[in-house]
């Protein structure tokens, strides 16, 4: 498995370069907006990215409050920090794309709205970890993340009914793509999907790796008044011998 | 639900329904009576919110035309903050001598002790809005251009909804670092759909222009699947070592 | 150690919050109707045993089992003590066992009012319990935790902050409650207080358990 590692990350640096060339070079100009509309490559795609991994915190959960498992703690958590990076990527490049072309910074319409929250959601959901201690967090943020998942739909929804009554431009706008930029966004997507899975590996590997070193640390303090038990230190797992309830 | 042996002991076989109703009052009593004996909290609470709605006044020009547009808004930012303050406090008697291991050590179910806290901030909340809206009616000249009885719905509506999940994340920000900045950071955002019901709705009843059926379902639909959320989960929180 | 009929059994408890291991492997039985001390120096995992027996908290591995079942499925039958009074401040004694009974499906006052009997206080005392002295406050506790007469007391560290001689009336008090056929475990790092009360003395260092004696030898062992 560790041998795959580097594989992907060569293989994610080349389906990167390969999606730059297709977006700012091979996919075609728009017709009303110009190369601006290439920022289009970036902001859909981190999108849906950050869509994914959050639903992956979900999921993971879910699982978790059933099943109380570390390693999927681990992989919730890690998915909410890519999720939100990614998720950033978005309220950046949206602003960003949407000064030159509506002459607005920003617009209250559904889907940029709804992902701000999304984004509030999940920093909460981060602070949450932060501040809580290290045994409780995991259950706590899990609830979080149940509660999160609930208010999407209701915050969608509101907003767009919202948005009838009281319309603004919407940025990103409607209407169909063109099929050589929808093969670009795909390319695009692809790659980031490599990245964010690149990234979730790394970091699950450290987070991983962090907590083997605190069991580790645990045994030792505990230990280092025993007499005759430098065996135990050596192997931490053997040691702690985890039989599960 | 398991049916434990034991020995003797009189009056341990209540059917499960009656005795979380029983414990959801006896808790909710307990809490209102000792809300009465020590007022200071309590008139804490209604000074800070009549300093809200000062401030809220002087920031927006009440006098305005417009200020019937924006008096919705205005309102329910106030009655959230207010509500925070009331918010924090809502199991600090309980964190003193570590109460909250007595209530988990018995066989009560956590939900009725969660549904007796909700209830009495509800009560708490509503009164702080008892205060504060008659003092914005009386700063902006609020008069309603729409049906002005859809307000109660809205109001009993929009405070339960800020309520529930009010309460529920004051009991999670009780295992946090800065437990009372806690509370709003997690609240919030949450609360951004229930936030657009009641202020978009208040609106559409003061300015008269559009209907605020839609938002009292959103409300309601709100309230529901928070309710159902909160009564599920308060377990997993409550026993959060 | 064995006893004739185990009440309460944990076998290879281990608890770990994050960075510390409190628990080992505690693999330990108490019999039924016993006085249980158990000893040990701060940190040793005493309280973290007692929390996990009385189901206030879950352990990372292992098992514990009270009378057949899971600590939180026998929870009618245990009363917990610990150093906080897990009392309100606010009310009176009776008021906070009158609350409390609810919380047992138990309507009326008359087992409040036993329950504070036999700790020697007043019941009809309107006095809130934040301004009784700490040895008023810690037999009020236990009040509460006899409330709904359960076969079994567990109590952390009841003596801190007690005078003597409330402390040498309270281990009186639990040997009645003792010989009326309750279970009793109580942690405390003041062993001799126990000496000629408890049957059982578990010492506990570092997360386990080292040493179960009959009788506490004379400067207790280490």
């Amino acid at each position: 498995m560790k041998r795959l590692f580097p594989i992907l990350a060569v293989l994610t640096a080349l389906m990167l370069v390969y999606a730059v060339y297709q977006a700012l070079v091979v996919a075609p100009t728009e017709r009303t907006m110009g190369d601006v509309q290439r920022i289009f490559y970036y902001h859909v795609p981190s999108a849906w990215t950050a869509f994914l991994l959050f639903l992956v915190n979900l999921v993971a959960s879910v699982v978790y409050l059933v099943k109380r498992n570390p390693k999927v703690d681990a992989l919730a958590m890690v998915s909410a920090e890519v999720g939100v990076v990614f998720c950033t990527v978005v309220l950046v490049t949206g602003p960003i794309w949407a000064r030159p072309v509506w002459g607005i910074w920003w617009t209250w319409d559904v889907r940029l709205t709804s992902t701000l929250v999304l984004w509030l959601i999940y920093v909460s959901y981060l602070l949450l970890r932060r501040f809580s201690d290290s045994a409780q967090a995991p259950a706590l943020a899990a609830v979080l993340a149940i509660f999160g998942a609930l208010d999407i739909p209701l915050v969608y929804f509101s907003i767009w009914f919202f948005r009838t009554q009281h319309p603004q431009p919407v940025i990103g706008g409607g209407g169909s793509i063109d099929p050589r930029m929808w093969r670009v966004l795909l390319i695009n997507w692809m790659a980031f999907l490599c990245f964010a899975l690149l990234m979730c590996w790394s970091r699950y590997r450290l987070e991983t790796m962090r907590r083997e070193v605190e069991e580790a640390q645990a045994l030792e303090s505990l230990l280092g008044d025993d007499r005759g038990s430098s065996a135990e230190i050596r192997n931490p797992k053997v040691a702690l011998n985890r039989s599960g309830p | 639900m398991h049916k434990p042996s034991f020995t003797g002991g009189d009056a341990m076989s209540l059917p499960s329904s009656t005795t979380r109703g029983t414990i959801t009052r006896a808790t909710l009593t307990k809490d209102l009576r000792l809300e009465w004996r020590s007022k200071d909290a309590l008139n804490s609470m209604l000074f800070f919110s009549l300093l809200v709605v000062v401030i809220f006044s002087f920031s927006f020009d009440p006098l305005a035309e417009e200020s019937r547009r924006i008096a919705g808004g205005l309102v329910w930012v106030a009655i959230l903050f207010a509500a925070v303050v009331a918010l924090n406090q809502t199991w600090a008697r309980e964190l003193r001598n570590q109460v909250l291991d007595a209530y988990r050590v018995s066989p009560a179910p956590p939900n009725a002790l969660f549904m007796a806290k909700a209830l009495g901030n509800f009560f708490l909340v509503s009164l702080l809005e008892a205060l504060m809206t008659p003092l914005f009616i009386i700063f902006y000249n609020l008069r309603a251009l729409g049906p002005a009885w859809q307000l109660i719905p809205i109001g009993l509506l929009g405070t339960w909804a800020l309520v529930v999940n009010g309460t529920f994340f004051a009991a999670i920000s009780l295992r946090t670092r800065s437990r009372e900045l806690m509370l709003p950071l997690l609240l919030f955002p949450i609360s951004i759909p229930a936030v657009l019901g009641m202020v978009a709705g208040t609106t559409a009843i003061l300015t008269g222009e559009n209907s605020a059926h839609f938002w009292i379902v959103l409300l309601l639909t709100y309230d529901v699947v928070f309710t159902t959320a909160c009564l599920a989960l308060f377990e997993k929180v409550l026993e959060a070592e | 150690m064995t006893d004739a009929s185990p009440i309460i059994t944990a076998t290879n408890v281990i608890k770990q919050f994050g960075r510390f291991a409190a628990l080992r492997g505690v693999t330990i039985e108490f019999g039924a109707g016993k006085f249980h001390a158990i000893l040990g120096d701060n940190g040793a995992g005493k309280t973290t045993l007692l929390r996990i027996i009385a189901g206030l908290a879950r352990p990372t591995g292992g098992h514990v089992s009270i009378l057949g079942m899971s600590p939180r499925d026998a929870c009618r039958e245990i009363g917990y003590m610990a150093h906080p009074s897990l009392l309100y401040d606010e009310m009176s004694g009776m008021e906070n066992l009158r609350y409390f009974a609810r919380l047992y499906g138990i309507d009326d006052d008359k087992h409040g009012d036993r329950a504070i009997r036999m700790v020697a206080l007043d019941p009809t005392l309107s006095r809130p319990v934040g301004q009784y002295s700490q040895g008023m406050r810690q037999r009020m506790s236990l009040a509460r935790a006899i409330l709904h007469d359960p076969k079994i007391l567990l109590l952390d560290e009841p003596f801190s902050n007690v005078d003597a001689q409330s402390a040498r009336e309270m281990v009186t008090l639990l040997t009645r409650m003792r010989d009326a056929g309750k279970t009793i475990l109580l942690v405390t790092h003041q062993a001799s207080l126990l000496e000629g009360a408890a049957s059982k003395f578990v010492w506990m260092r570092a997360g386990q358990v080292v040493e179960c004696t009959n009788r506490l030898s004379p400067g207790g062992t280490r």
